[in-house]
Protein backbone atom coordinates (compact mmCIF):
# COMPACT_ATOMS: atom_id res chain seq x y z
CA UNK A 1 0.00 0.00 0.00
CA UNK A 2 1.31 3.43 -0.92
CA UNK A 3 0.77 6.05 1.76
CA UNK A 4 3.45 8.44 0.59
CA UNK A 5 3.00 11.92 2.01
CA UNK A 6 0.39 10.95 4.61
CA UNK A 7 1.10 12.33 8.07
CA UNK A 8 -0.16 10.23 10.91
CA UNK A 9 -0.22 10.50 14.71
CA UNK A 10 -0.12 7.11 16.43
CA UNK A 11 -0.66 7.07 20.19
CA UNK A 12 1.34 4.43 22.01
CA UNK A 13 3.15 3.64 18.80
CA UNK A 14 6.30 2.33 20.46
CA UNK A 15 5.20 -1.16 21.45
CA UNK A 16 2.84 -3.98 20.61
CA UNK A 17 0.25 -3.37 17.91
CA UNK A 18 1.04 0.37 17.90
CA UNK A 19 4.65 -0.34 17.02
CA UNK A 20 3.57 -2.53 14.11
CA UNK A 21 1.15 0.14 12.92
CA UNK A 22 3.86 2.82 13.05
CA UNK A 23 6.44 0.58 11.37
CA UNK A 24 4.16 -0.43 8.52
CA UNK A 25 3.11 3.19 8.04
CA UNK A 26 6.66 4.45 7.55
CA UNK A 27 7.36 1.42 5.38
CA UNK A 28 4.45 2.50 3.17
CA UNK A 29 5.89 6.01 2.93
CA UNK A 30 3.77 7.75 5.57
CA UNK A 31 5.38 9.98 8.19
CA UNK A 32 4.47 9.24 11.78
CA UNK A 33 4.51 11.02 15.10
CA UNK A 34 4.44 8.80 18.17
CA UNK A 35 3.87 9.62 21.81
CA UNK A 36 4.85 7.42 24.70
CA UNK A 37 4.97 7.27 28.47
CA UNK A 38 7.41 5.61 30.82
CA UNK A 39 10.87 4.37 30.08
CA UNK A 40 11.28 4.11 26.35
CA UNK A 41 14.57 4.07 24.49
CA UNK A 42 13.62 6.62 21.85
CA UNK A 43 16.85 6.11 19.90
CA UNK A 44 15.98 2.47 19.54
CA UNK A 45 12.46 3.27 18.37
CA UNK A 46 13.72 5.75 15.79
CA UNK A 47 16.31 3.23 14.60
CA UNK A 48 13.59 0.71 13.69
CA UNK A 49 12.17 3.27 11.25
CA UNK A 50 15.40 4.56 9.77
CA UNK A 51 15.46 2.31 6.69
CA UNK A 52 11.83 3.04 5.89
CA UNK A 53 10.69 5.67 3.45
CA UNK A 54 8.56 7.67 5.88
CA UNK A 55 9.96 9.71 8.74
CA UNK A 56 9.33 9.01 12.41
CA UNK A 57 9.16 11.55 15.22
CA UNK A 58 8.64 10.76 18.85
CA UNK A 59 7.77 12.69 21.97
CA UNK A 60 6.86 11.99 25.55
CA UNK A 61 3.17 12.47 26.25
CA UNK A 62 0.41 10.94 28.34
CA UNK A 63 -3.00 10.64 26.65
CA UNK A 64 -4.70 11.10 30.01
CA UNK A 65 -3.12 14.53 30.36
CA UNK A 66 -4.86 17.20 28.28
CA UNK A 67 -1.84 19.50 28.27
CA UNK A 68 0.36 16.70 26.94
CA UNK A 69 -2.17 15.96 24.20
CA UNK A 70 -2.34 19.59 23.12
CA UNK A 71 1.45 19.85 23.08
CA UNK A 72 1.92 16.54 21.24
CA UNK A 73 -0.55 17.42 18.48
CA UNK A 74 1.08 20.82 18.09
CA UNK A 75 4.52 19.19 17.90
CA UNK A 76 3.23 16.67 15.37
CA UNK A 77 1.85 19.33 13.06
CA UNK A 78 5.06 21.32 13.37
CA UNK A 79 7.29 18.31 12.60
CA UNK A 80 5.09 16.68 9.97
CA UNK A 81 3.83 19.88 8.35
CA UNK A 82 0.22 18.73 8.47
CA UNK A 83 -1.91 15.94 9.88
CA UNK A 84 -3.99 13.50 7.85
CA UNK A 85 -4.86 10.88 10.41
CA UNK A 86 -4.95 10.01 14.08
CA UNK A 87 -4.65 6.44 15.30
CA UNK A 88 -5.85 6.11 18.88
CA UNK A 89 -3.98 2.99 19.78
CA UNK A 90 -2.72 3.58 23.33
CA UNK A 91 -4.47 1.26 25.73
CA UNK A 92 -3.96 -0.70 28.90
CA UNK A 93 -5.46 -3.70 30.63
CA UNK A 94 -5.99 -4.20 34.35
CA UNK A 95 -7.70 -7.56 34.29
CA UNK A 96 -9.57 -8.89 37.27
CA UNK A 97 -12.79 -10.72 37.88
CA UNK A 98 -15.46 -8.12 38.43
CA UNK A 99 -16.10 -9.18 42.01
CA UNK A 100 -12.44 -8.48 42.74
CA UNK A 101 -12.00 -5.47 40.48
CA UNK A 102 -10.90 -2.36 42.37
CA UNK A 103 -12.07 1.15 41.68
CA UNK A 104 -8.49 1.98 40.69
CA UNK A 105 -8.42 -0.82 38.09
CA UNK A 106 -11.68 0.43 36.67
CA UNK A 107 -10.66 4.11 36.69
CA UNK A 108 -7.21 3.60 35.19
CA UNK A 109 -8.48 1.59 32.24
CA UNK A 110 -11.28 4.08 31.51
CA UNK A 111 -8.89 6.96 31.84
CA UNK A 112 -6.37 5.69 29.26
CA UNK A 113 -8.60 3.73 26.88
CA UNK A 114 -11.56 6.08 26.71
CA UNK A 115 -10.74 9.52 28.12
CA UNK A 116 -7.38 9.29 26.36
CA UNK A 117 -9.19 8.89 23.05
CA UNK A 118 -11.42 11.84 23.90
CA UNK A 119 -8.39 13.99 24.77
CA UNK A 120 -6.39 13.17 21.66
CA UNK A 121 -9.32 13.38 19.29
CA UNK A 122 -10.38 16.72 20.75
CA UNK A 123 -6.98 18.17 19.88
CA UNK A 124 -6.64 16.62 16.43
CA UNK A 125 -10.19 17.46 15.41
CA UNK A 126 -9.55 21.18 15.63
CA UNK A 127 -7.00 20.74 12.90
CA UNK A 128 -9.06 18.29 10.84
CA UNK A 129 -12.10 20.59 10.85
CA UNK A 130 -10.01 23.46 9.54
CA UNK A 131 -8.39 21.25 6.92
CA UNK A 132 -11.79 19.77 6.04
CA UNK A 133 -10.32 16.29 6.00
CA UNK A 134 -9.01 13.66 8.36
CA UNK A 135 -9.23 10.03 9.28
CA UNK A 136 -9.47 8.82 12.85
CA UNK A 137 -8.89 5.16 13.55
CA UNK A 138 -9.66 3.91 17.03
CA UNK A 139 -8.19 0.60 18.03
CA UNK A 140 -10.96 -1.37 19.68
CA UNK A 141 -11.06 -5.03 20.49
CA UNK A 142 -13.14 -8.09 19.82
CA UNK A 143 -13.98 -8.15 23.53
CA UNK A 144 -15.85 -4.87 23.08
CA UNK A 145 -18.36 -6.90 21.09
CA UNK A 146 -18.00 -10.41 22.51
CA UNK A 147 -17.16 -9.69 26.15
CA UNK A 148 -14.50 -11.56 28.09
CA UNK A 149 -14.43 -12.72 31.70
CA UNK A 150 -11.93 -10.69 33.71
CA UNK A 151 -12.12 -7.73 31.37
CA UNK A 152 -15.27 -5.88 32.37
CA UNK A 153 -13.28 -2.64 32.51
CA UNK A 154 -11.32 -3.16 29.28
CA UNK A 155 -14.25 -4.48 27.25
CA UNK A 156 -16.42 -1.59 28.45
CA UNK A 157 -13.96 0.90 27.03
CA UNK A 158 -13.62 -0.97 23.75
CA UNK A 159 -17.40 -1.15 23.32
CA UNK A 160 -17.59 2.55 24.14
CA UNK A 161 -15.18 3.35 21.31
CA UNK A 162 -17.73 1.96 18.85
CA UNK A 163 -20.39 4.44 20.00
CA UNK A 164 -17.79 7.18 20.14
CA UNK A 165 -16.68 6.52 16.56
CA UNK A 166 -20.17 6.17 15.11
CA UNK A 167 -21.37 9.40 16.72
CA UNK A 168 -18.29 11.36 15.74
CA UNK A 169 -18.50 10.01 12.19
CA UNK A 170 -22.04 11.39 11.97
CA UNK A 171 -21.12 14.75 13.49
CA UNK A 172 -18.16 15.34 11.23
CA UNK A 173 -19.12 13.55 8.04
CA UNK A 174 -19.99 16.85 6.40
CA UNK A 175 -16.40 17.96 6.97
CA UNK A 176 -14.94 14.96 5.19
CA UNK A 177 -13.66 13.60 8.50
CA UNK A 178 -13.96 9.87 8.94
CA UNK A 179 -13.87 7.85 12.13
CA UNK A 180 -13.69 4.08 12.30
CA UNK A 181 -12.76 1.28 14.66
CA UNK A 182 -10.37 -1.55 13.97
CA UNK A 183 -11.24 -4.34 16.37
CA UNK A 184 -8.43 -6.87 16.71
CA UNK A 185 -9.15 -10.40 17.81
CA UNK A 186 -6.47 -12.53 19.38
CA UNK A 187 -3.21 -10.92 18.25
CA UNK A 188 0.25 -12.01 19.33
CA UNK A 189 1.68 -9.18 21.44
CA UNK A 190 3.14 -8.62 24.90
CA UNK A 191 -0.41 -7.87 26.09
CA UNK A 192 -1.80 -11.24 24.97
CA UNK A 193 1.35 -13.00 26.20
CA UNK A 194 0.18 -12.11 29.68
CA UNK A 195 -2.77 -14.48 29.31
CA UNK A 196 -2.16 -17.87 30.89
CA UNK A 197 -1.96 -21.11 28.87
CA UNK A 198 -5.48 -22.09 29.76
CA UNK A 199 -6.86 -18.76 28.54
CA UNK A 200 -4.83 -19.01 25.33
CA UNK A 201 -5.99 -22.56 24.64
CA UNK A 202 -9.60 -21.61 25.20
CA UNK A 203 -9.25 -18.64 22.87
CA UNK A 204 -7.50 -20.60 20.10
CA UNK A 205 -10.27 -23.18 20.10
CA UNK A 206 -12.69 -20.36 19.30
CA UNK A 207 -10.76 -19.10 16.27
CA UNK A 208 -12.01 -20.74 13.07
CA UNK A 209 -8.74 -19.85 11.33
CA UNK A 210 -6.93 -21.77 14.09
CA UNK A 211 -4.18 -19.25 14.67
CA UNK A 212 -3.47 -15.97 16.36
CA UNK A 213 -3.40 -12.85 14.28
CA UNK A 214 -0.21 -10.88 13.77
CA UNK A 215 0.20 -7.22 14.63
CA UNK A 216 0.82 -6.64 10.94
CA UNK A 217 -2.74 -7.78 10.18
CA UNK A 218 -3.99 -4.91 12.32
CA UNK A 219 -1.51 -2.47 10.77
CA UNK A 220 -2.80 -3.37 7.30
CA UNK A 221 -6.38 -2.63 8.31
CA UNK A 222 -5.40 0.67 9.87
CA UNK A 223 -3.50 1.65 6.72
CA UNK A 224 -6.54 0.84 4.63
CA UNK A 225 -8.72 3.12 6.77
CA UNK A 226 -6.14 5.91 6.62
CA UNK A 227 -5.71 5.65 2.88
CA UNK A 228 -7.93 7.34 0.32
CA UNK A 229 -9.03 3.91 -0.88
CA UNK A 230 -11.46 3.87 2.05
CA UNK A 231 -12.69 7.42 1.50
CA UNK A 232 -16.39 6.46 1.76
CA UNK A 233 -16.01 4.26 4.83
CA UNK A 234 -16.88 5.96 8.11
CA UNK A 235 -18.58 5.03 11.36
CA UNK A 236 -17.84 1.36 10.93
CA UNK A 237 -16.08 -1.40 12.84
CA UNK A 238 -13.55 -3.48 10.98
CA UNK A 239 -13.19 -6.80 12.80
CA UNK A 240 -9.84 -8.47 12.27
CA UNK A 241 -10.07 -11.78 14.06
CA UNK A 242 -9.88 -14.84 11.84
CA UNK A 243 -13.67 -15.30 11.85
CA UNK A 244 -13.70 -15.49 15.64
CA UNK A 245 -16.57 -13.05 15.90
CA UNK B 1 -12.37 50.27 18.90
CA UNK B 2 -16.06 49.42 18.31
CA UNK B 3 -15.58 49.72 14.57
CA UNK B 4 -12.62 47.37 14.77
CA UNK B 5 -14.62 44.68 16.51
CA UNK B 6 -17.38 44.90 13.94
CA UNK B 7 -14.92 44.76 11.07
CA UNK B 8 -13.03 41.87 12.54
CA UNK B 9 -16.22 39.91 13.20
CA UNK B 10 -17.29 40.39 9.60
CA UNK B 11 -13.88 39.28 8.35
CA UNK B 12 -14.01 36.11 10.43
CA UNK B 13 -17.50 35.30 9.17
CA UNK B 14 -16.54 35.85 5.54
CA UNK B 15 -13.54 33.60 5.95
CA UNK B 16 -15.19 30.85 8.00
CA UNK B 17 -18.40 30.57 6.05
CA UNK B 18 -16.91 31.43 2.70
CA UNK B 19 -19.65 33.98 1.96
CA UNK B 20 -19.57 37.33 0.16
CA UNK B 21 -18.78 40.29 2.41
CA UNK B 22 -21.88 42.25 1.36
CA UNK B 23 -24.13 39.48 2.68
CA UNK B 24 -22.65 39.83 6.15
CA UNK B 25 -24.98 42.55 7.44
CA UNK B 26 -26.07 42.98 11.06
CA UNK B 27 -29.51 41.47 10.40
CA UNK B 28 -28.18 38.39 8.60
CA UNK B 29 -29.01 35.12 10.36
CA UNK B 30 -26.18 32.58 10.34
CA UNK B 31 -28.40 29.62 9.61
CA UNK B 32 -31.03 31.20 7.36
CA UNK B 33 -29.12 33.85 5.43
CA UNK B 34 -25.52 32.70 5.54
CA UNK B 35 -26.06 28.96 5.12
CA UNK B 36 -24.32 27.89 8.32
CA UNK B 37 -25.08 24.45 9.73
CA UNK B 38 -24.69 23.64 13.43
CA UNK B 39 -21.06 22.68 13.00
CA UNK B 40 -20.30 25.92 11.13
CA UNK B 41 -21.77 27.84 14.04
CA UNK B 42 -19.57 25.99 16.53
CA UNK B 43 -16.52 26.67 14.38
CA UNK B 44 -17.44 30.34 14.14
CA UNK B 45 -17.81 30.68 17.88
CA UNK B 46 -14.45 28.98 18.37
CA UNK B 47 -12.88 31.40 15.89
CA UNK B 48 -14.38 34.39 17.73
CA UNK B 49 -13.17 33.01 21.02
CA UNK B 50 -9.61 32.53 19.85
CA UNK B 51 -9.34 35.73 17.80
CA UNK B 52 -10.84 37.96 20.48
CA UNK B 53 -9.38 35.96 23.35
CA UNK B 54 -12.67 35.52 25.19
CA UNK B 55 -15.11 32.79 26.14
CA UNK B 56 -18.68 32.54 24.95
CA UNK B 57 -20.71 30.23 27.20
CA UNK B 58 -23.13 27.69 25.72
CA UNK B 59 -25.98 29.62 27.28
CA UNK B 60 -24.90 32.84 25.60
CA UNK B 61 -24.14 31.04 22.35
CA UNK B 62 -27.70 29.75 22.19
CA UNK B 63 -28.95 33.35 22.04
CA UNK B 64 -26.77 34.27 19.10
CA UNK B 65 -28.58 34.07 15.77
CA UNK B 66 -27.48 37.03 13.73
CA UNK B 67 -24.28 38.86 12.85
CA UNK B 68 -25.49 41.77 15.00
CA UNK B 69 -25.96 39.46 17.99
CA UNK B 70 -22.29 38.47 17.82
CA UNK B 71 -21.04 42.01 17.41
CA UNK B 72 -23.13 43.24 20.35
CA UNK B 73 -22.08 40.33 22.50
CA UNK B 74 -18.36 40.72 21.83
CA UNK B 75 -18.53 44.47 22.30
CA UNK B 76 -20.23 43.91 25.65
CA UNK B 77 -17.57 41.39 26.73
CA UNK B 78 -14.75 43.64 25.59
CA UNK B 79 -16.21 46.82 27.11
Amino acid sequence: MDLKGKNVFVTGGVQGIGQAIAYNLTKAGANVFLNYIGNVNTEEVLATHKDNEGKCFISQGDVTNTDDCARNVEEAIEKLGSLDALVNNAGITKDNLFMRMTQAEWDQVLSVNLTGVYNMTKQAIRYFVKAKKGSIVNIGSIVGSSGNPGQVNYSSTKAALIGFSKSLAQELGSRNIRCNVVAPGFIRTAMTDKLNEEQKKALLSKIPMRRMGEAEDIANSVMFLISDVSQYISGTVLHVNGAMY
Amino acid sequence: MTVNIEEKVREIIVEQLDVEAEKVVREASFSEDLGADSLDTVELLMAFESDFNLEISDEEAAKINTVGDVIDHIEKLKA
